[in-house]
């Protein structure tokens, strides 16, 4: 049936407007993290050689981490470096920034993604559940549940979950990444507890959001038509409901994704994972800013990229999006 | 043999009773207006037979829709019944469709969810039905979304869905009430054509007289949840037997008497005045686009006149409404209040501001709840550079309150605890409170019922004698500011098409377009006729 066929240059035309904001806030945002780590006092040369080292000695090793050159022009190679793969060497380890950002993202990022599609497995049905059976016990107990998620810090759980399925069950080791050479199987099992501890809170939080939306739709003038078609209350609910209801979801789901991407330290620390979270807290410790630098940017691009991807949802979902600028 | 008959069916939602004992039927091919005001239960008879009441609602008697008792049918035998063998409208256009999914597959849903046709089929049926409703394929494929049509088209559609299955009732529940005259009458007209064709029965719930005079064969008038009065169109108009029916009719009608205006002295001008509203930009260093939404409009309303500004949605007036308010500044022209502009810089002119006040549409919506009365009503006072205090001000909140005809101790209420009619006394004691040079009505009657208009519209006359009111009365309903205007100013497309006395333009409209509106406005049947007969009797 050819008419189901969004209108494809509408579409296009709205890509192409999101992707050149992308570029834009990408722009201004490098300029902002250059600008505020450069401010932020500490000179990493002296950090490095330590309180005694001599004026000259340090003035040999700012030159060496480029540190001398003026700040416009180290701004543009930092640029120019990221736009190559190159993000520099880290001041502290002195190996290529890029491996240890790559190192620790094959780690965070399926710990991300894993731990969004359990969040959004859990949320979407829980979610609607609850809003089809608004205020009977159903609705209670879900919601309740959420309360609970909401307030429950995600480090208890992961401990609880150690406990469980670690130490008591033995289904799961209490801790460390065995990597991706063990086999997709094993990855994917060390990283199952830190997931679902990362994921419940959220979920909680999206299937409020989910249920929320859904209600707020349900009470829509064009529910009743559909059930003054001939619709039942379920088909209606389904059909009509849950894409309306999406819009505020995938807002929140967009936000959950960056959070998880960089904000699971805790996690991170509680399972003794290499995520991007301790990477950066540990080069914040130690003045290396160019690997503070790069993840920062590295996290920053991921935002505003998850922010174009749900903006490319929303024209999906919602017809009226595509025309509008 | 009737198709719908209801015998004596009450309902009631949390022992609130709601219906008491309605009784009414609709044969194939015919036309039955259910009308009242609202609270008289005619939304709720229409989701009885469709059997859409909410879970708390508890019924007794009988609702037989072709031999079907449709009180007594489970759910999943309701979800066969609707859109099959009744279908519903809504009154509501612009809210009644998905958003988010094609008209065509919209009509087409009534079909498949029924199981009455291939999915191919039913996007054939899809075609042929917003063909028969007014949509030509050309103009209206059936890949558009709801968001790219207009209230009447979005209506259409819904109209379309309604009757995709050729059910043998239709409900239309104020179907035209959001709608603007013009597209009402092809609306009417429509659901007219299709029950001819088709020899549906319809089911129209309406509060407007003059459509049900025009459209009914039979007229059910409902109050409180009771019908009070039915009978065939023509005998019901010449007899009515029920005092709340002629009530009705008398009001709906209602006409007031002006004093005749004093000499004219300007008061408001208006001079060449056009609001531009920037467009979104299509390229991102283009020029943005502009629409003009007032267009070179000039006029002049004299102290002591009343003027009407009458207009379909969408035509200007509300945003010349903003502008003579101050609350917008315009690109040209100027609007002058006694010979001071009523914005100046890029702010409104406070000294003129003060001279104006303004009555909106909702009497609800304009009052902060959390306020007593006495405050809601003294707020202009923050316009004045001496606000009365003490005493006075006590004495100018009395006054007010009695001159809407509220009593003083009314000001230590809250706004819930009043109808709308009372609220809307309140907005105009607001208005009045400043004794301003100006007052603006904006579409103020048209929220309530027509017992409640006819006694504002009374009030709007009084306070002329007592007060000698100069106002401009902004209105899509024609029939109202017949009766309380001197002058009035047809707008359409952000200009002034026609301007004259009122009785001028209503009885000999020169503009094309003024002759379309007061062709497509509903006319009451000649009740002054029926009065005569009556009286001979």
């Amino acid at each position: 049936m050819g008419h189901h066929r969004p209108n494809v240059t509408a579409m296009l035309r709205y890509s192409l407007k999101r992707l050149t904001s992308l570029l834009i806030s990408l722009a201004v945002a490098s300029l902002v993290i250059f600008l505020v780590i450069e401010v932020a006092p500490g000179d990493p040369a002296s950090f490095m050689l330590g309180i005694n080292a001599q004026p000259d000695t340090v003035a040999a090793l700012r030159t060496e981490l480029g540190l001398d050159v003026p700040k416009w022009q180290r701004y543009l190679d930092w640029v120019g470096g990221m736009l190559r793969g190159d993000f520099g060497t880290s001041y502290t380890y002195r190996t290529p920034v890029a491996g240890m950002i790559g190192d620790r993202l094959w780690v965070s990022l399926p710990l991300a993604l894993f731990a969004l599609t359990l969040s959004t497995a859990i949320a979407f049905p829980a979610g609607i559940y609850a809003a089809s059976r608004r205020g009977k016990p159903g609705d209670v107990a879900v919601m309740g549940a959420t309360q609970l998620g909401v307030a429950v810090p995600n480090f208890w759980f992961a401990m609880m979950l150690v406990l469980i399925f670690a130490i008591n069950l033995r289904w799961f080791n209490a801790g460390g990444f065995v990597g991706w050479d063990a086999g997709f199987w094993a990855g994917i099992r060390s990283l199952t507890l830190p997931a679902i501890s990362l994921a419940l809170p959220q979920a909680a939080i999206l299937a409020r959001v989910m249920r929320s939306s859904l209600l707020d739709i349900l009470g829509e003038d064009f529910m009743r038509t559909a059930r003054a078609k001939g619709l039942s209350r379920r088909q209606a609910l389904w059909q009509h409901g849950v894409r309306n209801a999406l819009i505020p979801v995938l807002t929140i789901i967009g936000l959950q994704f960056s959070f998880l991407l960089a904000g699971s330290i805790i996690i991170e620390q509680v399972f003794y994972l290499p995520g991007l979270g301790r990477l950066v807290f540990q080069s914040i410790s130690s003045r290396d800013l160019i690997v503070v630098e790069s993840v920062v940017m590295l996290l920053v691009f991921s935002v505003i990229l998850v922010n174009f991807l749900v903006d490319l949802a929303y024209a999906l979902v919602d017809p009226r999006l595509r025309t509008r600028t | 043999m009737s198709l719908l008959s209801i015998e004596n069916l009450s309902l009631s939602i949390h022992r609130f009773d709601i219906l008491a004992d309605v009784s009414l039927s609709v044969a194939p091919g015919e036309i039955v207006a259910v009308t009242g005001e609202s609270g008289s239960g005619k939304s709720m008879t229409a989701l009885a037979v469709m059997g859409l009441l909410p879970d708390s609602a508890s019924t007794r008697g009988r609702i037989d829709l072709d031999g079907t008792d449709i009180l007594k049918t489970p759910e999943p035998g309701m979800c066969a019944i609707r859109g099959q063998r009744v279908g519903m409208v809504f009154q509501e256009p612009m809210t009644a469709l998905n958003p988010v999914k094609t008209i065509g597959d919209q009509v087409a849903e009534t079909i498949l969810v029924h199981k009455a046709m291939t999915p191919a089929k039913a996007l054939d049926r899809a075609r042929e039905m917003l063909d028969r409703v007014g949509l030509p394929a050309d103009r209206f494929p059936l890949s558009r979304y709801p968001h790219e049509l207009s209230g009447g088209q979005r209506q259409r559609v819904v109209i379309a869905m309604a009757i995709a299955l050729r059910p043998k009732l239709l409900i239309a529940d104020e179907p035209t009430t959001a709608l603007d005259v013009t597209t009402q009458a092809q609306i009417l007209d429509l659901l007219k054509g299709l029950v001819a064709d088709y020899g549906m029965g319809l089911l129209m719930i309406t509060h407007d007289l003059a459509v049900v005079a025009d459209m009914a064969d039979r007229i059910v008038v409902m109050r409180n949840g009771e019908v009070v009065e039915q009978g065939p169109t023509a005998d019901l108009l010449v007899n009515m037997q029920h005092p709340y029916t002629r009530m009705l009719f008398a009001a709906s009608g209602h006409q007031v008497s002006l004093p005749p205006p004093p000499a004219p002295v300007p008061l408001l001008q208006v001079q060449n005045v056009h609001r531009d509203y920037r467009l979104s930009r299509t390229r991102l260093f283009g020029d943005p686009g502009y629409f003009r939404a007032v267009n070179d409009v000039s006029f002049t309303l004299n102290r002591g006149e009343r003027l009407g500004l009458v207009g379909e949605s969408g035509c200007g007036k509300s945003t010349l409404t903003r502008a003579i308010l101050g609350l917008e500044n315009i690109q040209h022209g100027q609007i002058l209040l006694d010979g001071q502009p009523v914005f100046t810089g890029h702010k409104p002119n406070l000294a003129v501001r003060r001279k104006m006040q303004v009555v909106f549409q909702d009497p609800f919506g304009s009052f902060n709840p959390r306020h007593r009365v006495d405050r809601l009503i003294t707020e202009p006072f923050h316009l004045l550079v001496s606000p009365p205090t003490g005493t006075a001000r006590q004495d100018a909140i009395a006054e007010a309150l009695t001159a809407v005809g509220l009593r003083p101790q009314d000001a230590q209420k809250y706004i819930h605890e009043f109808s709308g009619g009372q609220r809307q006394r309140i907005a105009i004691a607001r208005a009045l409170i400043t004794r301003p040079d100006l007052i603006l009505f904006d579409e103020a009657v048209s929220a309530l019922d027509v017992s409640v208009r006819a006694q504002i519209l009374d009030l709007m006359a009084e306070l002329c004698t007592a007060y000698d009111l100069t106002y401009l009365f902004i209105s899509h309903d024609l029939s109202v500011v017949r009766t309380v205007t001197d002058r009035v100013l047809v707008m359409q497309a952000g200009q002034i098409v026609e301007a004259g006395e009122t009785a001028d333009v209503f009885t000999n409209p020169q503009h094309p377009y003024t002759q379309t509106l007061i062709a497509a406005a509903p006319q009451l049947p000649d009740l002054e006729a029926l009065q005569r007969r009556q009286s001979h009797v």
